[in-house]
């Protein structure tokens, strides 16, 4: 009869963990002597948001985006446009990756959420969203410029069949 | 697109990046001397964890201008890639069955405190910097003892999967497809069964990494220089601009009005500072201070959140000239300890070390850039050493007491 426990694995993968385990058990109490429920709850809850909700939510909003943008493209008669869907709406994506990664990583001054920055810093907390917002402007709108001029070399160099 | 060549290349990127981040992060933590004196050791019970711990040197006088510049510029510059990371593996949590063998159950365990590790550091550094004090705790013992236990994680990790990553990227250099997963399991592929047709080629994607990268640099390193190069670090806490001009418009940690310090304490009349050593205890004034020998010293401001300035002009008395008013020899002045008139704050009081306090170029300093100090940057007086983290640079200086500690 087979046993129904699953089989040992790699011994010397099983040493390596333990002996991390333990590294990690030793940082681990210090890291835990505090607010010990608070910590495993960052830690713990940063992984978990990460991988269950985050990656799923920006997954979801990249495939909305490719498919409006895809069926827009298609109404529009995807014959006549001279770059593949695919190639258009990564004019949309990446300025739209760029400034949502300065946003997730400015999130606090950006959005003024840190009440002591003007008076532990003497500097104004005023400027971070008007910059942030000026730098996607320019994202976005240099990403337009390169989409118009790419159409423009494109159909220039398509032999015309209109006239 | 998802599939063994991403999940190296970017590999590899972190293998480097965070061993770098993990090195200047432990340096940081020497350079407070923590083993000197309890009131720079936010970490009392660190343990063996503290084993390397050495005097730190007053040479170069850039040494943690260069650290903290590095740690906390490439820590926010590695984000893409560190994201890029953990979507392209994001396949292996679904994978079944979930548990293997023991050895698999504690690698996903070990997992785990891989990803929750490398996140904790992450968002409580990126947290810190924006002073946005959210996370359960003082940053010092949180960080510090996160760093180790992610670290136990990440070399498991990379012991387990750095070869693999390299034979990928090996096989793919020579132009061969990758016959198997950027693991020791080749029968649980990062790559889809199914795939949706890819939106962008893998190379595409590693150019829009390696974009929001370079985005992520170019604004925030400028906020470790003067000048116009300042004023290019558009979101940084510290970019952008100076908090003033003239002589004292350069950056500010925390400012006289957060640390509640008056203009009556500091006044011409009432401020006096008390150094204390062997023979005694000698009480002066500013002025008195002033009619002592003066020297000026080139030095920076770096502090522990990334930001740092180009050297200000001080000028001053030196802290071995204090000791030797109170008992020592100049060249063989011991430890002091210095004591703010601020009233909160984790480092109120800190300590120097002897060969700190011995250096010619550490002042007590009462003039900066040929004007008296400003309140914000000390006033009536302040310590400015070489190569010393900016909090330990104590500003309003009430009390100062030699002695080995």
């Amino acid at each position: 009869m087979r046993s129904a426990l699953p089989p040992l694995g790699s011994p010397l993968r099983i040493l390596l963990l333990a002996s991390s385990f333990a590294l990690a058990g030793y940082a681990g109490v210090r890291l835990l002597s505090g607010d010990w429920l608070g910590v495993v709850l960052w830690f713990v809850g940063a992984a978990v948001l990460h991988d269950l909700v985050f990656v799923p939510l920006y997954a979801a909003v990249d495939r909305a985006v490719t498919g409006v943008l895809g069926a827009a493209g298609r109404r529009v008669g995807a014959p006549s446009t001279p770059l593949g869907q695919r190639g258009r709406t990564l004019y949309v994506r990446v300025p739209a990756v760029l400034s949502g990664l300065l946003l997730l990583v400015w999130f606090p001054l950006i959005s003024g959420r840190v009440a002591s920055y003007e008076s532990a810093t003497g500097l104004s907390a005023e400027g971070f969203l008007a910059r942030w917002l000026l730098i996607t402007a320019v994202l976005f709108g240099g990403s337009a410029l390169l989409l118009v001029s790419r159409l423009r070399r494109a159909t220039k160099q398509r032999p015309s069949s209109d006239h | 697109m998802r599939g063994p060549w991403f999940t190296s290349v970017l590999g590899v990127v972190l293998l480097g990046g965070i061993t770098v981040l993990f090195v200047t992060g432990l340096l940081s933590y020497a350079a407070y001397n923590p083993d000197l004196s309890p009131v720079n050791d936010k970490t009392p019970d660190k343990g063996l964890l503290g084993f390397y711990l050495f005097a730190w040197p007053t040479d170069p006088p850039w040494l943690y201008r260069l650290n903290q510049g590095v740690h906390v510029t490439l820590g926010i510059t590695l984000i893409p890639v560190l994201l890029a990371k953990l979507w392209s593996v994001v396949p292996k949590l679904f994978a079944l069955p979930p548990v293997r063998s023991l050895a698999h159950a504690l690698e996903r365990i070990s997992l785990l405190l891989l990803v929750g590790g490398v996140l904790f550091e992450f968002v409580t550094g990126v947290l810190n910097i924006q002073l946005d004090y959210v996370f359960p705790g003082s940053f010092y013992p949180l960080h510090f003892y996160g760093a180790w236990v992610f670290f136990a994680a990440f070399v498991v990790h990379v012991v387990l999967r750095a070869p693999a990553a390299v034979r990928n990227l090996r096989r793919m250099r020579e132009g061969k497809g990758p016959q198997e997963e950027a693991g020791v399991e080749p029968e649980f592929p990062l790559v889809s069964p199914r795939p949706m047709e890819p939106t962008v080629s893998r190379r595409g994607a590693l150019w829009l990494v390696g974009g929001g990268s370079l985005l992520l640099f170019a604004t925030t390193a400028g906020q470790s220089f003067d000048g116009p190069l300042r004023r290019t670090a558009l979101l940084a806490p510290h970019g952008a601009g100076d908090p003033g001009s003239g002589p004292g418009g350069f950056q500010i940690n925390k400012t006289a009005a957060y640390r509640g310090i008056t203009g009556r304490e500091t006044s011409e009349e009432v401020w006096r500072l008390v150094v204390t050593g062997p023979t005694g205890s000698v009480r002066l004034s500013r002025a008195e201070l002033l009619g002592l020998p003066l020297h000026s010293s080139a030095l920076p401001i770096a502090c522990v959140e990334g930001w740092s300035t180009s050297d200000q002009w001080w000028r001053g008395v030196r802290l071995r000239d204090l000791a030797a008013l109170v008992g020592y020899e100049a060249d063989a002045a011991p430890d002091v300890m210095v004591e703010s008139l601020q009233r909160r704050g984790a480092f109120r009081k800190a300590a120097l070390r002897a060969n700190q306090v011995r250096d010619p170029r550490s002042l007590l300093a009462l003039d900066v850039n040929g004007e008296p100090l400003t309140p914000d940057h000390g006033y009536p007086a302040r310590v400015i050493a070489p190569a010393v983290p900016g909090v330990l640079n104590t500003k309003w200086v009430a009390r100062m007491t030699f002695g080995d500690l």
